[in-house]
């Protein structure tokens, strides 16, 4: 049956391009049918070519069982390895009820059993009665799909190769002319892509299948060889097998055409928020925290989650080195109570070792859980566990996949990344700053004996954040920043910065006595200089007076001399000339 | 393979025997149409039948496109197949059946001698 994950999620399915296509037959399986770009050749015979337990089997399965519930294409299932009833147990544990589409003549098994030992080649032969059986089957359910696993078990079944050969492209070529839309299973040869050189037959579509170890951890990736007259994904593209049957991840091809929020969303801390724009991240973008080990890195996180939880969002951590507990207690000493939201419904917690599975695993592990819950926000704890071994390119294809998803849904993602003591601030282990809107840095720094940390906006796409160094203080309410000194002798952070702040202080109080001094001196100087001026402007005022006296002392002076003159000339009878003179001056006084 | 001292006789008499006896070895001979190849097997089977189980034999010819169904039971991949069925065990031949020797010790049949 098909799992409800799968029907729900939105296949991204290629738009119909005006001009003529090949036909497909969808394989139902995510992310294969983009890569394929919608599927197997209708018709036509597809190879599946890999390693044993790569899972060649299981996607011929997964094709037919998909088909037979996605698409209403009935499909044969020709087995030359497992019986119908281990087929049945060994994808049972997928969620696939084989039963029920058998019973509803959706699936037909038809299993050729060989044994060597019991056929004696007498003469030419030919494989007639496989073609009978599989005619029969096809017909019988009216199977538009039909999966042969693994035809070169013929090679060992029967005797005399070059007839089988010559019977196999016979096939290839019957099937071709049903109709039916086949996948052939081989088994990888040496030096060729199966080990009877069947894709010398199937020359329409190749698909291989690779399963290999890397740091002791399996990796399965899967490639298109050949898709004659299609375009195809080129790469090798990881899948991997969980309990819903094969998932490729969707996928770097998919491109760049997210909707893009405008929304903005809190940090959980409100400087920092400040040093956003006044806003925050921008909801939906990829945010990366990096800095050395005891930065604050997983409190920015946590504070992140409560901050989306405390708007009613829900959030996911996925923490690959703490567990749940331990993060909660964690955070609880910083004043962050994840505790409420776990009960409320609202956090989740995801813990699993980097080591416990694959890149792939945790990828798909991690797409399962967003889709399942559905988060807003969403923390990876830290990055770099995932780095072992020069995996990086890896990790960050991962990520960069991880990215996309999250966009499409419009997730806000925030990434930690420790930053190895030595190497540079802007240095992550995953090159990952390219796919990365918002960074911020944390460094330590020690000064005078203290360790004390600062918190700045490397880069922040589509916003004016601040280009300040911050100080980052944990305290008992959660991250708190507070201005950093930045003066002379650069960045001072902590008791240094508290040291240099009193200094400043006292300075200024001096400084201020200093002034408050020179004001008083300044009014004592005016006081007495505009004592002095009145003491001048009395002194001056009595001369004044004393002048104005001494004029009419003078006048007076003059006239009491003038009178007495007058009278000594009348008492002396004055000539004429003094006489006539003074009639003149005086003619009143004259007559 | 048991000796039976009555049957023996019978068989070199070459006369209608007993129903026992035309079971005793019973072959079904599976041929996908009329071809030039399950024409020879049909010939080459009764041949070597007639020639070492003369008259305590059951051959029976069977073309799978009137039964297709049978392919899948008796497990039918190349045809001509040639199917002891009894005596047990079951044994199996392919091809044309024109190499007797082959056909006789694939199906563990007696060898006519003398």
């Amino acid at each position: 049956m098909a799992k409800p994950a799968h029907k729900s999620k939105p296949r991204a399915k290629p738009s119909t391009p005006p001009r003529q296509q090949l036909a497909k037959s969808p394989t139902g399986i995510p992310g294969l049918d983009e890569i394929t770009g919608g599927g197997f050749p209708t018709g036509r015979t597809t190879l599946v070519c890999g390693g044993s337990g790569c899972g060649k089997t299981l996607l011929a399965m997964e094709f037919l069982v998909r088909g037979a519930t996605q698409f209403d294409e009935p499909g044969v299932f020709m087995s030359f390895e497992e019986t119908p009833r281990e087929l049945n147990d060994n994808v049972a544990s997928l969620g696939f009820d084989l039963q029920s589409l058998i019973r509803r003549k959706k699936l037909l098994f038809e299993y050729v059993y060989l044994e060597r030992s019991e056929i004696e080649e007498t003469g030419e032969f030919n494989l007639e009665g496989l073609f009978i059986r599989l005619a029969h089957a096809i017909e019988s359910i009216g199977a538009k799909r039909v999966v042969i696993d693994t035809i070169e078990s013929l090679f060992s079944g029967l005797p005399n190769p070059s007839i089988l050969r010559a019977e196999i492209r016979r096939l290839f070529r019957w099937l071709k002319e049903k109709g039916v839309t086949a996948i052939v299973t081989g088994e990888r040869g040496s030096e060729t892509l199966t080990r009877q050189g069947l894709e010398e037959y199937v020359s329409d579509c190749v698909i291989m299948l690779d399963n290999r170890l890397h740091e002791q951890i399996c990796l399965r990736r899967l490639r298109v060889v050949k898709y004659r007259g299609s375009t195809h994904g080129t790469n090798e593209y990881p899948f991997l097998i969980d309990e819903d049957g094969i998932a490729m991840m969707p996928i770097t091809s998919i491109g760049l055409e997210q909707d893009i929020s405008t929304q903005r969303v809190s940090t959980g801390v409100q400087r920092l928020d400040s040093m956003l724009g006044g806003k925050g991240y921008y909801r939906g973008s990829t945010v990366l925290v990096s800095g050395t080990a005891g930065t604050g890195k997983s409190t920015l996180g946590a504070s992140f989650a409560d901050a989306a939880c405390r708007r009613g969002e829900r959030a996911i951590i996925f923490s690959l080195e703490e567990s749940p507990k331990q993060i909660i207690r964690n955070m609880r000493s910083a004043g962050i109570d994840l505790e409420r939201w776990v009960r409320s419904g609202l956090l989740q917690f995801h813990s699993a070792r980097p080591s416990m599975y694959g890149l792939e695993t945790h990828l798909s592990l991690m797409q399962k859980a967003i889709h399942a819950f559905k988060p807003q926000a969403v923390v990876v704890d830290p990055l770099n566990s995932f780095v072992s071994g020069g995996n990086e390119i890896d990790v960050k294809a991962l990520l960069m996949r991880l990215v996309d998803f999250m966009k499409c849904r419009q997730i806000t993602g925030l990434f930690t990344s420790l930053t190895t003591a030595g190497t540079p601030i802007e240095h992550t282990d995953i090159a990952v700053s390219s796919i990365i809107d918002t960074w911020i840095v944390l460094r330590d720094i020690e000064y005078s004996g203290e360790r004390t940390c600062a918190v700045y906006v490397l880069k922040s796409r589509g916003m004016a954040h601040s280009k300040q160094l911050r100080e980052l203080l944990l305290t008992d309410k959660g991250v708190q920043l507070r201005d950093a000194y930045i003066g002379l002798g650069g960045v001072l952070t902590g008791t240094a910065r508290s040291n240099q702040e009193a200094a400043e202080r006292a300075e200024q109080l001096v400084l201020k006595q200093q002034m408050e001094l020179g004001q008083q001196e300044l009014a004592t100087k005016r006081q007495i200089l505009e004592s002095q001026i009145a003491a001048m402007r009395a002194e001056f005022a009595l001369r004044e007076v004393a002048s104005l006296k001494n004029t009419e002392q003078q006048r007076a002076l003059e006239t009491l001399a003038t009178e007495q003159r007058k009278q000594m000339g009348r008492f002396r009878s004055a000539d004429k000339l003094k006489l006539a003179s003074s009639q003149r001056a005086n003619p009143r006084k004259s007559k | 393979m048991k000796k039976n001292p009555v049957k023996d006789p019978s068989r070199e008499n070459g006369e209608v025997t007993a129903d026992a006896d035309i079971n005793k070895y019973v072959l079904k001979l599976y041929v996908a149409d009329m071809t030039p190849g399950s024409v020879r097997a049909i010939a080459n089977a009764k041949h070597i039948c007639e020639e070492n189980l003369a008259g305590c034999y059951r051959l029976e010819v069977i073309d799978l496109y009137q039964q297709p169904h049978l392919a899948k039971d008796e497990q039918i991949t190349a045809v001509p197949a040639l199917i002891k069925t009894l005596p047990l065990p079951v044994r199996r031949v392919v091809g044309d059946l024109s190499d007797a020797v082959r056909v006789l010790a694939g199906l563990d049949l007696p060898r006519k001698t003398t």
